[in-house]
């Protein structure tokens, strides 16, 4: 900083000091304002894990629980449909799950825990609209003719298989995400916690 | 205002130098820095007094924004939730506990309606004593009554909010005030509520009158303040006009650039108070039961009246005035009169500059007259303010009686005794050191 | 005029010298004493809650006096199933206003909403809850000196034993109860340690930060003056 004969020098050490002192206080003043504005106790209340009761869920049916406010999805998928995933892998954006849209224990063909029991966040990765199930396959389906059953986002139409694994040239960029979950007994799941977090 | 010395910035073409040119030819910035800033002229010998002004604009700010966000978390909601408490109570202590960092914005906000008043009563104090709404300052003393009484509603309308069972039971008494008005007062009264009693549709008008209709006459009255007062030029310690003695550019010879000379001292008075304001929030949010009050940590209750309520404190004196009417007159009972007793102690202040006949305006040059008569209009005031949180016996209705007579007196005899005060003469120009 | 100004100054004092009183016994402090607190989150818990709800009080919140999401979990957690709720309590609103003439009073801010002119709210709470004693009178069989012809009987009794009324307006024990009248008193100020805590959890937090806030005001209050004072150099 020059300080000829002009400028006082004094002052402007004055100002700096006020200015720099005050802007820090006023800075850190403005953090519980916008602090405000982040989830709530309550809120994060609500997003605490919820349990699902699956021994009532037959195999080719879903539930649908709710989990911070958003739909779960939890699928028993048969034998047909697991044995279907596979043949599927060209049209899919990302098959084989590299992108983390799922825990790394999901990380599989399947992408879940055991193979039949599909967990998954019911909200499209496009803008977030919730798919609607289309598990009736070809062309009854009316997608189109060898449509091999999935979901259907009535938004702006992408798909996913029944692994929620996205077609490609749709305008969803994800597989649709898988929330953590761990399994109570082979008749409950928790989801929002895994064996990880107590 | 700058009007007729309208010049625009022109470029020493540095960016920051071409900006300004560029908004310049499109807005009047640079004019208006200099018409209300840099180039307005204020007198040099103002006092701690002339604090208050900028200050009442800091809490104005600081409502303004606490309430903004105190807006995304409260609920205007009457009706009991699953445990039985008003959705608009657990609301507000949904804000203290579950929203981050909520109770400090709440606790600002609480403490800041008390500061306001506070800061309004000292500024208002200062005028009275500096004459500073004497001619040629009469408009911006009528805006400034205008604040006052807007204020008073922002106030009243806020404070119902919380629903506890002081705002219940406050609402209750000042919105029956309405009904003493004869002949249409029952129907007023229940059109201002919107039910036959207190309730969420009297809770939901006031939170709009509170959050948008208030604050927007409040806003506009500010700045109408504000441009009158640099039409003609602040007031100052000792009463003379400024700009009666001007140098060879026109510049009042006792007048300094408000910027930066002001600027710099209303930021010692802002950190001052910010001091004063964090003692209150941090350490006595409740200030001793005044600016919250225990009973408004109960949920409203329509069926029980606490056993002792008053209005906040800023209220007080003026609830006492309404209480010291007791007699009947021409044929109307005496809540009505009560009524006009109250309203006439706000709106009497705005006949101010025409009832001071004095030949000065400053205490510094005012006779004893005006000095002991002040000092004892303000004993009254605060005696009124304190009987006004207590509940009423005879001994106390007459004190109040009492000094209700003076309160007015001092008004209304003020023709003749300020023209009878023995003044001192008015100094050519401010006195400074 | 002079005699006029004293004897304004005087009347409010006669004026306001009448006024009923009320006794209140200090209530100890307990703020900071982690181990008095969770004692009173465990008397609260287990004979308050059973009628009245703490309903914005969140089980995980005591984790500020020391209490863990496992410890609250295994031990205080009868009323809710996750630690993330609120402190409800499982009677009907509707029954209990049957049973007790009124429905007991969320407890949240009991604290905050019982002071007064005569003491804190902690004081009021800390002398009611050992000024019970027996009234054959009222429908519950007990009465109390701070607040008459309350609806709610004595909950602590086994603990404090039974108190009567003397001609002196005293109270007297006449049965002693399981704990001694000092070992009860020490409980009773351990729970109302717990509802003042409760009544504003955040309260010790925002003292200390007050500390520091002003700390900082200061230090800005000494350079803004000092720039002041460099500016007003100029101004003769």
């Amino acid at each position: 900083m020059s300080c000829d004969g002009k400028v006082d020098c004094g002052r402007r050490r004055l100002l700096v000091a006020t200015a720099a002192a005050g802007g820090a206080a006023g800075v850190v003043a403005v953090v519980p304002f916008v602090a405000s504005m982040l989830p709530s106790e309550r809120a994060k209340s609500a997003g605490a894990p919820v349990e699902a009761d699956i021994s009532k869920l037959a195999p080719g049916e879903m539930m649908t629980v709710e989990w911070r406010g958003k739909p779960v999805w939890i699928i028993h998928r048969t034998k047909e449909m697991l044995d279907g995933l596979a043949k599927l892998d060209a049209k899919l954006a990302d098959p084989k799950s590299e992108k983390q849209m799922q825990p790394d224990y999901c990380k599989n063909d399947f992408r879940s825990i055991k193979p039949e029991i599909m967990v998954a966040v019911g909200i499209c990765t496009h803008l977030g609209c919730s798919p609607t199930e289309k598990f009736q396959t070809g062309a009854e389906s009316g997608i189109d003719a060898d449509w091999a059953g999935g979901f259907l986002c009535p938004c702006h139409g992408s798909t996913f298989d029944l692994a929620g694994r996205v077609y490609t040239g749709k305008p969803a960029p994800d597989n649709l995400e898988v929330p953590p979950h761990r399994y109570l007994s082979d008749a409950k799941i928790v989801i929002g916690e895994d064996t990880k977090g107590a | 205002m700058a009007a007729s010395n309208y010049e625009k910035f022109k470029s020493d073409g540095t960016m920051v130098g071409n900006v300004t040119e560029w908004i310049d030819a499109r807005f009047p910035m640079t004019s208006m820095w200099k018409a209300h800033l840099s180039e307005y002229y204020a007198p040099k010998n103002f006092n701690f007094w002339y604090f208050f002004g900028s200050l009442a604009l800091l809490v104005l700010v600081l409502q303004i924004v606490t309430g903004i966000f105190l807006v995304m978390h409260y609920k205007p909601d009457a009706s009991l939730n699953a445990s039985g408490v008003p959705v608009a109570f657990a609301s507000v202590e949904y804000i203290m506990r579950d929203v981050p960092w909520g109770w400090l914005i709440r606790y600002m906000h609480s403490t800041g309606a008390s500061a306001f008043f506070i800061v309004v009563y000292l500024h208002m104090f200062r005028g009275v004593i500096y004459g500073s709404y004497r001619m040629p300052r009469e408009l911006i003393w009528i805006f400034g009554v205008m604040i006052f009484l807007a204020l008073m509603a922002e106030a009243f309308a806020g404070y119902l909010l919380p629903w506890g069972q002081m705002s219940y039971w406050g609402a209750q008494v000042i919105l029956n005030l309405f009904s003493a008005i004869p002949l249409v007062g029952n129907e007023l009264a229940t059109w201002i509520r919107g039910d036959f009693v207190i309730g969420d549709a009297t809770l939901n008008r006031m939170f709009s009158f509170h959050v948008i209709a208030i604050p927007l006459v409040l806003l506009g009255l500010v700045v109408a303040h504000i441009l009158a007062l640099h039409e003609v030029g602040s007031n100052n310690p000792d009463g003379v006009e400024i700009k009666k003695k001007k140098d060879e550019r026109g510049i009042p010879l006792d007048g300094i650039p408000f910027h930066p000379y002001y600027t710099v001292k209303d930021i010692v008075g802002v950190v001052g108070f910010l001091m004063a304001f964090s003692v209150i929030v941090f350490f006595m949010p409740e200030g001793g039961g005044y600016f919250l009050e225990y009973n408004n940590f109960v949920p409203a209750d329509p069926l029980v009246t606490p056993p002792h309520i008053a209005p906040v404190w800023y209220f007080t004196p003026y609830y006492s005035l309404l209480r010291a009417v007791t007699y009947p007159l021409f044929g109307i009972d005496a809540k009505f009169w009560g009524v006009v007793a109250m309203g006439a102690g706000v709106v009497i202040f705005a006949f101010l500059p025409w009832l001071d006949r004095s030949p000065v305006k400053s205490i510094r040059y005012r006779g004893p007259i005006f000095k002991w008569f002040l000092a004892i209009w303000v004993v009254c005031f605060f005696i009124l303010g304190y009987l006004g949180v207590l509940a009423p016996t005879p001994g106390r209705t007459l004190v109040s009686q009492i000094c209700t007579v003076i309160y007015f007196a001092f008004f209304l005899g003020m023709p003749i005794w300020s023209k009878l005060d023995k003044c001192q003469p008015e100094p050519d120009r401010v006195t400074f050191k | 005029m002079k005699k006029l100004f004293v004897s304004l100054l005087l009347a409010p004092v006669l004026a306001f010298a009448a006024g009923a009183e009320l006794h209140l016994d200090k209530a100890p402090d307990r703020s900071g004493d982690m181990a008095a607190l969770q004692n009173g989150a465990k008397v609260f818990v287990n004979y308050c809650l059973n009628c009245h709800s703490a309903s914005y009080m969140r089980y995980n919140r005591l984790k500020d006096i020391g209490l863990s999401d496992d410890l609250v979990r295994e031990n205080l957690l009868f009323t809710a199933d996750k630690v993330g709720e609120p402190m409800k309590v499982s009677m009907q609103r509707a029954e209990a206003k049957q049973w007790f003439g009124a429905a007991p009073p969320d407890l949240t801010v009991i604290a905050r909403a019982r002071a007064s002119e005569f003491g804190s709210g902690p004081d009021w709470l800390y002398t009611y809850l050992r000024t019970f004693y027996r009234d054959s009178a009222r429908p519950t069989g007990w009465n109390n000196t701070v607040f008459a012809n309350v609806g709610m009987p004595h909950v602590l009794w086994e603990l404090q034993g039974e108190q009567v009324m003397g001609e002196d307006h005293h109270l007297k024990l006449v049965k002693p109860g399981k704990l001694s009248p000092e070992e009860y008193d020490a409980m009773v100020g351990d729970l109302v340690g717990f509802l003042n805590y409760m009544g504003e959890p955040v309260g010790q937090f925002r003292k200390n930060l007050g500390v520091a806030v002003l700390i900082v005001l200061a230090l800005l209050f000494v350079l803004s003056f000092a720039l002041k004072r460099e500016f007003w150099k100029d101004i003769h």
